[in-house]
């Protein structure tokens, strides 16, 4: 657990509003809640809110986000101070960089990373630089632990980093700059830096895994037998069933053959005709 | 070596389009609509029958957790939540998904609905993949836009996918802790019973699931449950996403069969051990919560759940933490401390005050400012924090401690020796928090 507390009331500002933009996306992010549980929207709008106010949340923008959703100030308070991503105090203006400094990370030298933040910007954390464009903090595991280590910044992430790297990200967050986010040595992803080991078979790609399985077959069988009326034969599918699928039955509505997407189309099409409803489960009382 | 053509996730490093053509192109969504007339019971047999056990770290038959919501609607909606709360120290595999395959985990959200009744699907992405729960909505839309989940839909199962975020809150990966914070409250974790599968999101039956064990779940049935469950060995069959981190040459997230051996995923995937294979100290082979296998044990390693057993660890995510022999494992091991004292959510006693406790001594023996009596004592201590708590957040924090002394209290008392014969000329205190 770590204590944190709201921002004193000297950094507060007098009140805070959503833009017109934000406000029609909170809204339609409301309607995905079911009515009566639109507290559960509280996380994605203070997260938007701190977006909006420059990285940090404000108690007016907390009473304005519980206000939106009914709920008591506190409990937004509670969920403000219990997520560590809300930030309760202004962050730089132009970057808040956070450190990775989890093991992987650590292994792999973020140490050295939070030393250039804090040479550059503040040797603690959460204070912002003399010239209020940085601030710097160590986060706990950020989830890209194969291209270690890495800095995140807004909403992207800065991976297999070295310290001079990190210097040059500095340097362009601060001339206003967005730097290109990814690994910045030069690999893709979080494929190996050497290149492609796997996934290099052509077929994969050109549309021949469309149509190729086995199990496909087995629930047509599944589907014929109970149109047929025989019990259902849900036994584990015999260990021989490697074999290519038969072409499948015209009813099937994905057929293996046209490009796919247009084979959505058509299913889509012929089941606008007639809506179709869900075959329905085989009733209770059939032997495990 | 896995062939390519049983791999899942063929676009796992993002060298294809992601979005629904390419996905489309690749496989995905191909004949879901036979899947799901083939019907609820036939899906969660061939689930059973393919031995899929879940990808979150606790190995839980998939099948079988899709078998315990209710079979009759009793009012009350039915809700899948897709856990994407992926946070724990070395394992990053689910992000992958999330932006380079996100169809796969959307279709396994319509067939895993399907087969237990659920008409919406919420997937909660934890709070710092921003760029990954955008490509994730912009597929979940695709989805909808080609009518292949939705109200009216071509399955004929009305089906909504509404993708949620956290706030960087690791404990939200705790299944009922996810649910509170799904629900708009603090993420800490609820009493069992009564289990989701009866009472869950909004007091409705619910499954919650990891993105991986959802995503694999149409190609499973796609290609049959005999295919799956002939990849692996017995009880640890199929393929698996692993994540290599640490001290290898080429750190990556590969997929592979389940029951590979160690030394071939790290020869092969990650390009072997930085300074080779005699430099290796110790691994972590599953997640910051698994407990440390030490060098000899590593090199008939079996990489499942059964292999890592074998060693008293834990095969978790499959999130490989490789240290060489340049590696200080008490810091190591302390920096992990240090993680779940900081995710602790607070609400048990033994957890907000044990996970700090046991950091603050770990700090300590980083240096060797200890008494070798403290070794036991800590041990102790990581008894009464394990298993004392409400979720399993305390029994992850106790168990790398508790490897750590396991293989490595030799390396613990040579620091308290060399600290006591060359004494700190300026102790410092520590104050209890």
């Amino acid at each position: 657990m770590s204590v944190r507390r709201l921002a004193p009331k000297e950094v507060q500002p007098e009140s805070f509003a959503f833009t017109a933009e934000n406000l029609d996306w909170a809204e339609k992010t409301i309607a995905k809640y079911p009515a009566g549980r639109q507290a559960s929207a509280v996380i994605p709008l203070l997260m938007r809110a701190q977006e909006q106010a420059g990285g940090w949340v404000s108690e007016p923008a907390m009473r304005y986000v519980g206000d939106m959703l009914g709920m008591a100030p506190i409990r937004v308070y509670e969920v403000a101070t219990f997520y560590t991503q809300f930030q309760l105090n202004p962050v730089g203006a132009k970057a808040h960089i956070q450190v990775c400094g989890t093991t992987p990370c650590m292994l792999r030298g973020a140490g050295d990373l939070i030393k250039v933040c804090q040479r550059r910007i503040h040797e603690e954390p959460f204070h912002v630089s003399e010239n209020g464009a940085l601030s710097w903090e160590e986060v706990e595991c950020a989830g890209t632990c194969v291209n270690a280590p890495m800095v995140q910044v807004w909403k992207d992430v800065y991976e297999d980093l070295t310290p001079e790297d990190l210097e040059k990200i500095l340097d362009a967050f601060e001339r206003g700059e967005h730097p290109a986010p990814g690994p910045q040595n030069g690999r893709v992803t979080s494929a190996p830096v050497t290149g492609l080991r796997v996934l290099t078979s052509p077929e994969l790609f050109d549309g021949s895994m469309v149509g190729q399985g086995a199990g496909l077959a087995l629930a047509r069988e599944a589907i014929a037998a109970r149109a047929n009326g025989d019990a259902a034969p849900s036994a584990p599918p015999p260990a021989a069933a490697a074999a290519a699928p038969p072409a499948p039955p015209k009813s099937d509505p994905a057929p293996a053959a046209p490009p796919p997407a247009k084979a959505v189309e058509a299913a889509g099409n012929a089941d606008s005709e007639k809506p179709k409803k869900p075959v329905a489960p085989p009733p209770g009382g059939k032997a495990d | 070596m896995l062939a390519d053509k049983d791999r899942i996730f063929t676009n796992i490093y993002g060298h294809h389009d992601w979005g629904l053509q390419g996905a489309l192109k690749r496989g995905s969504w191909d004949g879901t609509k036979t899947i799901l007339d083939a019907g609820r019971d036939w899906i969660i047999e061939h689930m059973k029958a393919s031995g899929l056990r879940g990808r979150g770290g606790a190995g839980f038959p998939t099948g079988l957790k899709w078998s315990f919501m209710p079979k009759n609607n009793d009012g009350r909606p039915h809700y899948l939540v897709v856990n994407a709360d992926e946070s724990e120290p070395g394992t990053c595999k689910d992000r992958e998904i999330l932006r380079h395959d996100p169809h796969h985990l959307v279709e396994g959200c319509l067939i895993a609905g399907f087969a237990m009744g659920a008409h919406a699907a919420y997937i909660y992405v934890r709070g710092e993949f921003i760029r990954e729960r955008e490509n994730l909505q912009a597929a979940v839309d695709q989805a909808y836009e080609a009518r292949l989940i939705g109200k009216n839909n071509v399955h004929g199962w009305d089906f909504d996918v509404f993708v949620h975020h956290g706030a960087g809150a690791y404990i939200c990966g705790e299944e009922t802790a996810l649910l509170e914070s799904l629900e708009g409250k603090k993420g800490q974790p609820r009493l069992k019973p009564p289990f989701p599968a009866n009472v869950g999101l909004y007091g409705c039956p619910t499954t919650v699931n990891n993105v991986e064990s959802i995503a694999v779940a149409p190609t499973i049935l796609r290609r049959g449950a005999a295919w799956f469950s002939s990849i692996g060995r017995p009880n640890n069959v199929g393929t698996k996403l692993y994540g290599i981190s640490g001290h290898v040459n080429t750190p990556c997230v590969v997929e592979e069969a389940m029951g590979i051996p160690f030394k071939e995923l790290i020869e092969k995937h990650g390009g072997g051990i930085r300074g080779g294979w005699d430099n290796l100290l110790a691994i972590i082979p599953g997640g910051a919560s698994c407990p440390i296998i030490p060098a000899d044990q590593c090199d008939d390693l079996i990489m499942d759940f059964d292999g890592c057993r074998a060693v008293k660890s834990s095969f978790g995510t499959a999130g490989v933490l490789v240290m060489d022999k340049s590696t200080d494992v008490v810091k190591a091991i302390a920096r992990i401390s240090y993680f779940f004292r900081h995710e602790s959510c607070g609400q048990c006693t033994p957890c907000r005050e044990g996970t700090g406790w046991m950091w603050r001594v770990l700090d300590r023996m980083v240096e060797g400012r200890a008494q070798k009596r403290e070794i036991d004592l800590l041990l102790q201590v990581t008894t009464q924090v394990e298993g004392h708590t409400i979720c399993a957040l305390g029994d992850a924090a106790a168990w790398p401690v508790q490897g750590l002394i396991r293989h490595f209290r030799p390396e613990i008392e040579k620091r308290i020796d060399q600290y006591a014969a060359n004494p700190h000329s300026d102790p410092v205190p520590v104050a209890a928090e």
